[in-house]
């Protein structure tokens, strides 16, 4: 994974395969700290402690068209080598939450990619599943929530090519563009 | 186009873009629609599925397609990523891999628009995922 928003497209697909119906990213900027949050919520199937244990495996996946499952260790490995860390949270029918900090000062720093790019893709290709994103930078807060772009639709499907388009726009003129 | 800033913006281009939908036979019918899904698991997200998504968003509203653009997870063909599967109304779906911009512009030009088959096709009785 080249960037941050390649793993923010990673991690929300796991939480669509648990069948989730909302998932939540947020993604907090603590200057002072040099220290960059990523969180991806879910209210998806969950897994069991054990499984939490094991899925940082790159050998461990729930799916079976293939033996490998590198979306979580992928993360880790990013995430370790600028002295973060990864957490994961979940219980079985509760949902899972995965944690990831960096220390974006660290030369080993993933950049954070494109940020509108992905929020727009995620929204507009999952038309199923809702989605609320979340940018916090010291007092300011950017939020955005598929339901609302969903009700000022009104009726026309998120999936429409002209409506990512238009999400990659909002997103892009409010997002701060000191956060790389 | 304006510049869409916020929630109130989107409503304004709502009626522009549905007036330019509704112009269009059977809109509402998704069947009467050309799908395309693109397998986003951490194979093809590494091998550039962003960017071909992308492309398809951007092309389908440039050329004023009647389409729609999502996601999926991984089909089980790592080797062959970007994969994306075509759906054109009335047919079975079509995967096809290995999508370069110039085989996705080949795609939309001749498959998409004329109904023609270009290679790159992964042959295959498989049953779409999600």
């Amino acid at each position: 994974m080249k960037d941050l928003a390649m793993h923010i497209i990673d991690i929300t697909r796991n939480s669509v395969r648990a069948g989730a119906s909302l998932i939540g990213i947020r993604l907090d900027v603590y200057k002072t700290e040099k220290l960059l949050k990523m969180t991806i919520k879910d209210n998806g199937c969950g897994m069991d402690s054990e499984m939490i244990l094991r899925v940082t495996d790159p050998f461990v996946t729930s799916r079976t068209t293939r033996k490998v499952g590198l979306g979580l260790p992928f993360l880790k490995m990013n995430a370790e080598q600028t002295g973060g860390a990864l957490s994961i949270q979940s219980q079985p029918g509760e949902g899972t939450v995965v944690t990831a900090t960096f220390d974006y000062s660290h030369i080993d720093c993933v950049p954070l990619g494109d940020i509108q790019g992905t929020v727009a893709l995620i929204m507009s290709g999952n038309p199923n599943q809702d989605f609320e994103f979340e940018i916090c930078k010291d007092e300011s807060v950017f939020a955005l929530k598929s339901t609302e772009i969903k009700d000022a639709l009104d009726g026309i499907s998120i999936a429409n090519p002209s409506v990512a388009k238009m999400i990659a726009e909002m997103v892009d003129t409010n997002l701060l563009s000191d956060l790389q | 186009m304006a510049k869409v800033k916020t929630l109130d913006d989107l409503r304004k281009m709502k009626d522009e873009l549905k007036s330019r939908i509704s112009l269009r036979e059977n809109s509402d019918n998704p069947e009467s629609l050309v799908q395309v899904k693109v397998s986003m698991a951490t194979c093809g997200i590494a091998s550039g599925a962003k960017e071909i998504m992308n492309y398809f968003i951007e092309e389908f509203d440039s050329q004023n397609i009647d389409a729609v653009v999502t996601q999926t997870g991984c089909m089980g063909y790592c080797y062959a990523e970007p994969t994306i599967e075509v759906t054109l109304p009335g047919e079975k779906p079509l995967v096809f891999g290995n999508v370069t911009f110039s085989k996705a512009s080949e795609i939309i030009e001749k498959y998409i628009k004329e109904g023609e088959l270009v290679d790159g096709i992964i042959p295959d009785n498989y049953e779409t995922i999600e």
